[in-house]
């Protein structure tokens, strides 16, 4: 399935955020995620699902002023 | 002390993070200035390295005011500070909405829409916003208690280019918090701003470029402080004219005839 990952067309086995996470490697408490410009808060990663052409956007911690 | 969103202070600079030559050039400036707040924000990144950053300012315990920067639409920075919340765990958020790539104006219709959405949703909005008295008192009525108008645009070091607009913000506004942030290039212009009565003063570039940061960061920090002296101990009024300082009667020569 193809979502589109920070911008790019990413293909993807998964079926929830949880799991887009996981296979994608990310870890820890240091990000957070959006599905189709909403947040999604980290408590419900595993019961939002994901669907072809989702743009999910995943974010860290940087410098800003 | 001084308060901010419910949390007590001794350091009323807010430091930005961006910028510096390196982490630890970033972490001596924060240390050396005594800033308790700083900024921080959000980006794009892939999962592997874990994220060093985030590490660094763990470390150094401070308060985290997280911003959207670059966000131009209401939903970009309404989902960015949810986003915030999500990694910060805080509901301070420094709201920008961008509506003028040149300046880097904030867009004042965007940014109190945004506003409205995010104190509905129990965030502590700190609206970057201009010097407009009138856009300032929306933002407040829309429930902020804070204002950080701009001194000049970001990152352009002018200092204080409208100080009269200033002064009516800080006259007409005595309720709200205002933090001055962006625009200020010298410990000076930080200084002018405090004594107008300004509650703090955030800035980044001019420390992050500066030779040396960590020192930069204190002379802002020190610059903040004696603004802050001057305007609770009450400056003069200025006049036109001189008034001697010393007192006239009996000093030497004083009514004699000069030959």
């Amino acid at each position: 399935m193809k979502i589109i990952l920070n911008g790019e067309e990413k293909d993807i086995r998964a079926t929830t955020i949880a799991e887009v996470v996981k296979v994608l490697g990310y870890e820890g408490d240091y990000f957070a995620v959006a599905k189709n410009l909403v947040c999604v808060p980290r408590a419900k990663y595993a019961e939002t699902s994901v669907a072809a052409q989702d743009e999910i956007e995943i974010l860290m911690p940087m410098q800003g002023g | 002390m001084w308060e901010l969103a419910g949390k007590k202070f001794n350091s009323r600079l807010i430091l930005g993070t961006s910028r510096y030559r390196s982490p630890e050039n970033l972490r001596e400036a924060i240390t050396r200035s005594g800033a308790e707040i700083v900024t921080v924000s959000l980006r794009r990144q892939a999962a592997g390295d874990g994220n060093k950053f985030w590490d660094l300012l763990r470390d150094l315990g401070v308060t985290f005011l997280p911003n959207t920067a670059n966000c131009r639409s209401v939903q970009e920075a309404v989902t960015t500070a949810h986003m915030a919340r999500d990694v910060f765990k805080t509901n301070w958020i420094k709201l920008e909405t961008v509506g003028d790539e040149f300046t880097l104006q904030p867009d004042p219709f965007a940014l109190l829409e945004a506003t409205r959405i995010l104190i509905a949703d129990g965030f502590e909005v700190f609206p970057y916003t201009t010097e407009d008295l009138v856009v300032g008192e929306r933002l407040l009525a829309a429930g902020c208690k804070i204002l950080m108008p701009w001194a000049a645009p970001i990152g352009s070091g002018q200092g204080v280019v409208n100080p009269q607009a200033l002064k009516t913000l800080r006259a007409r506004l005595p309720q709200a918090t205002l933090i001055i942030d962006a625009g200020i290039g010298a410990p000076s212009h930080a200084a002018q701003v405090m004594e107008i009565g300004f509650d703090g003063v955030m800035l980044n570039t001019a420390v992050a470029l500066a030779d040396d940061a960590p020192k930069m960061a204190k002379a802002f920090a020190q610059a903040i402080n004696a603004g802050r002296m001057a305007h609770e101990s009450g400056l003069m009024p200025a006049r036109s004219f001189a008034e001697p300082s010393t007192p006239l009667p009996g000093t030497p020569f004083w009514k004699t005839k000069q030959a």
